[in-house]
């Protein structure tokens, strides 16, 4: 095996390390090795064991057998601290910062042993310079874009000299111009011996910066490979051990404009929300529009806007010509508006409620489940069952709770309900957000197959592989503005970070 | 080693098991409360449980008096529990209970001694209003201001029994009544009164209106768009207003039912088993009906078992301070600890309790 042949000059090794939950064997018999200066992908489907294996070598999970090894010695940290002090420090996908403190206190707080506020800000400076991270210690990370709070995490980690950096999907929160800075941060480290252990599901840029690669399938290491030799599909298929179905489409003319927002506004309803401002958009009828953007830019807003669970202060919002603005979830359903938000457990779907009481929540309009107020059980049962059935969603029956499936099969479940009750709009939010690749594929395809049928489809997405792949006009949301969308075909991933408004600080590094 | 794992989905089997569990670990406690206090526990629990039903002498007294204390409890309980099931936390029925009968008493006693028989159930429909309409302060303070409908409903049970005082002394007093503070009897005004329907067992219009309340909620929980809408409103208020769930109108209409079934009981009450409106006829059933619905797990069927298992234990109580000289704080703390062991317990229906090591664990995985 390549591990055993890398053995001998490596950073860190792991033998045999095993974990196991209740009823799942997160990690079985995992052993791999990490090289001085590498930057190794950890690559596998969610579910595959990637976040607790990392978790074991933060010392944030303790591995119930096998060893490991930094730097030839036993390696076996009873916490996080333990683990920083021995030189691995990690970023996580969600930051742990306070929004009301200044970069350089957030940092003090992670720190074992902080300096004077001043030394610290001082050191910050250097760092963030010496690795083309700008970042000023004094601003107060509530200002902070995504982007830049994630250097904040990058600088804390690095202040302490790590060996081996672990990241965890760094970039689903940046814009490709963002992107490449990172990366050029990432390969100063690792010219100066440090070593990264880099997760991340985007095959391209695991392609693009990593010489090593190890694929995870249900917590048993099946290959590893060095993924510049790979396609992204060859890959796509090592990690899901099977070949990947990928969604074809015959592009339709397209037809009248169906749903249409014109210089809509509106205040986000939550405290911590982008404001709407002056969005106007057009969708026809058998087109994919796709709207990009890093989260937190306004999607939920917008998605609140369209599906009548907050109204537009400005502006005007129609379907097939007639004004819905003031109209509730229930009718815009009736005229044949369906969405389907971003998050599974308690928006789209009620988790601890049964999939038939969930074909139920938006299906009883237009699937008549309701007679004059009662239910119609063994209509919604069905419905539940044709559900299931065409979109394959695995679960031992209808009865179960929402909450049991796994995040693929609860969304295809959730998907599947909006697409069989044959909208004429239909909206989704991040339709594929931590989906396995095989259910990611058949939920793009069946998006496709509806626009096919004549169905207009939003697809609002932070994956811009999946927007580029489905969508016929795109666009991106930026602070709650909408750039004006432009056919998919031909578009450049300069055009696309320019509309995502990542353009100021691509230059900055420039 | 003891672990809790959560279940993937809470179990219904435990669902079920932990109301009788807590019913069990609480005449364990209970038992040793009782002896503690130089009592034989066994005999306490016996005097409680079994004598107020199968006594030879208590039996035939205590057996009516069931209905008669479990009808107001399970009423009250079963309107809710529908704003429980949403999240609308309505802690005011003791409020809602008062100002139903003194409404429902004041109609009544407009028109004696009238002998028509459309006063009772214009009485009955008075109790409904006034519950309703005291119900209706915090829901409409609440979908309009956004104020917090516990403090509110809460605090307006002070005003109502200030307000009882207040009528019991002056409005409403017996002119007959020589000065004493309190209504006219309703034993006195037969076209007002709340009789047993079926002599010496207790069961009034009251009681019949709770089981009728119990069926339907039941239909109205699983066979009606509202009750799914109420569930879906408390299992997940986003999901909820995602399915086109009105908040304001869900909000309104679990106020107001609970409140009018709070309203109806107390009208039933201080027309029957109280027979008058006075400075203390309300017995805390506002309140404890809050226990009974919790213990009956917000379930209609749940309730009117745990309706049953509370007026028993008040009915057993009583008879406890009677025969053993229990002190009436040692009860009222076995009721509480009814409702301790019974939130206690939930914890068995959506965790798992492990005794074995992770490892261990692993081969039953694999």
């Amino acid at each position: 095996m390549t591990g055993d042949m890398r053995q001998g000059d490596a950073l860190m090794t792991l033998e045999g390390l095993t974990k196991a939950y209740p009823g799942v064997l997160a990690n079985d018999q995992v052993s791999f090795s990490l090289l001085p200066g590498e930057v190794h992908a950890l690559l596998g489907e969610n579910g595959a064991g990637k976040s607790t294996l990392v978790k074991m070598i933060y010392g944030l999970v303790k591995p119930d057998a096998g060893q490991m090894t930094l730097n030839g010695d036993d390696f076996t940290p009873v916490n996080p601290a333990a683990a920083r002090a021995a030189g691995v420090a990690m970023v996580f996908q969600h930051f742990s910062l306070f929004d009301a403190l200044s970069v350089a206190e957030n940092i003090a707080l992670g720190m074992d042993n902080p300096p004077s506020t001043r030394e610290l800000a001082s050191r910050i400076r250097e760092v963030s310079q010496a690795y083309g991270l700008p970042l000023d210690p004094d601003r107060i990370v509530g200002d902070l874009s995504a982007g830049e709070r994630q250097r904040v995490e990058i600088i804390r980690c690095l202040l302490q000299n790590p060996k081996l950096l672990i990241m965890d999907e760094p970039t689903s929160v940046l814009t490709p111009q963002e992107v490449e800075i990172l990366f050029e941060t990432l390969r100063k480290l690792t010219s100066e011996g440090t070593s990264i252990l880099y997760i991340s599901h985007k095959l391209e840029e695991i392609r693009a910066l990593c010489e090593h690669a190890t694929i995870l399938r249900h917590g048993v290491v099946v290959d590893t490979c060095d993924p510049r030799e790979k396609s992204a599909r060859e890959l796509a298929e090592l990690m899901v051990g099977d070949k990947l179905h990928v969604p074809s489409r015959d592009p339709a003319e397209p037809g009248a404009v169906a749903l249409s927002l014109s210089g809509v506004s509106m205040p986000s309803p939550s405290e911590f929300g982008t404001d709407l401002r002056n969005v106007s958009l057009e969708v026809r009828k058998g087109e994919v529009l796709g709207i990009g953007g890093v989260a937190g830019n306004g999607q939920d807003e917008l998605l609140a806007v369209m599906s009548g669970e907050a109204r537009a202060q400005d502006g005007s919002i129609t379907l097939a010509g007639e004004e819905i603005n003031t109209l509730s979830p229930g009718a815009r359903r009736a005229r044949g508006l369906l969405t389907a938000p971003e998050e599974r457990l308690g928006h789209s779907a009620a988790p601890e409620m049964s999939l038939i009481e969930n074909a139920l929540l938006t299906g009883s309009v237009r699937e008549k489940l309701v007679d004059r107020g009662f239910l119609r059980w063994n209509k919604t049962e069905k419905f539940a069952r044709r559900i299931i059935e065409a979109f394959d969603v695995r679960t031992p029956g209808p009865d179960n709770a929402a909450g049991s499936l796994s995040g693929g099969n609860l969304q295809k479940f959730v998907i599947g309900r909006e697409v069989l009750q044959n909208p004429d709009v239909l909206v989704v939010n991040q339709p594929t957000w931590g989906v396995d690749a095989a259910a990611a594929a058949s939920i793009r395809q069946s998006l496709l197959d509806l626009a096919h049928k004549g169905a207009a489809v939003i697809v609002i997405s932070q994956d811009l592989d999946e927007l580029m792949e489905i969508s016929d006009r795109f666009t991106a949301l930026n602070e709650g503005r909408l750039a004006r969308p432009v056919p998919t075909q031909g578009l450049s991933v300069e055009e696309i970070g320019l509309m995502m408004g990542g353009a100021e600080d691509g230059e900055v590094a420039a | 080693m003891i672990r809790l794992e959560k279940r993937p989905q809470p179990s219904k089997v435990w669902g079920t098991l932990t109301p009788v569990l807590a019913v069990i670990a609480t005449m364990i406690a209970g038992g040793i409360l009782f002896w503690m206090l130089g009592k034989d526990p066994l005999e306490a629990i016996r005097t409680i449980f079994w004598d107020p039903l199968f006594h030879e002498t208590f039996g035939p007294y205590s057996r009516p008096q069931l209905l008669v204390k479990a009808g107001p409890l399970i009423l009250i309980a079963i309107g809710l529990s529908l704003g429980f099931r949403a999240g609308i936390w309505n802690i005011g029925a003791e409020g809602q209970y008062i100002m139903g009968a003194i409404c429902g008493a004041a109609v009544g006693l407009a028109f004696y001694p009238s002998e028509s028989i459309l006063i009772f159930p214009a009485m009955v429909l008075a109790g409904a209003i006034g519950g309703w309409a005291w119900a209706m302060i915090p829901g409409v303070l609440k979908v309009k201001f956004g104020t917090n409908e516990i403090l509110v409903s809460l605090m307006l049970v002070y005003v109502a029994e200030n307000i009882l005082a207040s009528v019991s002394q002056g409005l409403l007093k017996n002119p007959d009544g020589m000065g004493f503070p309190g209504s006219r009897n309703f034993r006195d005004f037969p076209a007002a009164y709340n009789t047993d329907l079926i002599e010496g067992t207790g069961m009034h219009w009251g009681v019949a209106a709770a089981f009728i309340a119990v069926i339907l909620a039941y239909i109205l929980l699983t066979r009606h768009m509202l009750g799914f809408q109420v569930r879906l409103t408390g299992e997940a208020p986003r999901a909820a207003k995602f399915a086109g769930v009105n908040p304001t109108r869900l909000i309104l209409f679990c106020l107001g039912t609970s409140g009018a079934l709070a309203g109806l009981a107390g009208l039933f009450e201080v027309s029957g088993p109280s027979g008058q409106v006075s400075i203390d006829f309300n017995a805390g059933y506002g309140f404890t009906a809050i226990i009974v619905a919790f213990l009956g797990r917000l379930h209609p069927i749940g309730i009117l078992l745990a309706g049953l298992l509370m007026a028993l234990t008040y009915i057993g109580g009583e008879l406890a301070q009677l025969m053993l000289g229990l002190p009436g704080a040692a009860i009222q703390m076995f009721q509480g600890m009814l409702m301790f062991f019974l939130l206690a317990m939930d914890m068995l229906s959506h965790y798992r309790v492990r005794w074995k090591t992770p490892v261990a664990a692993k081969e039953g995985a694999k």
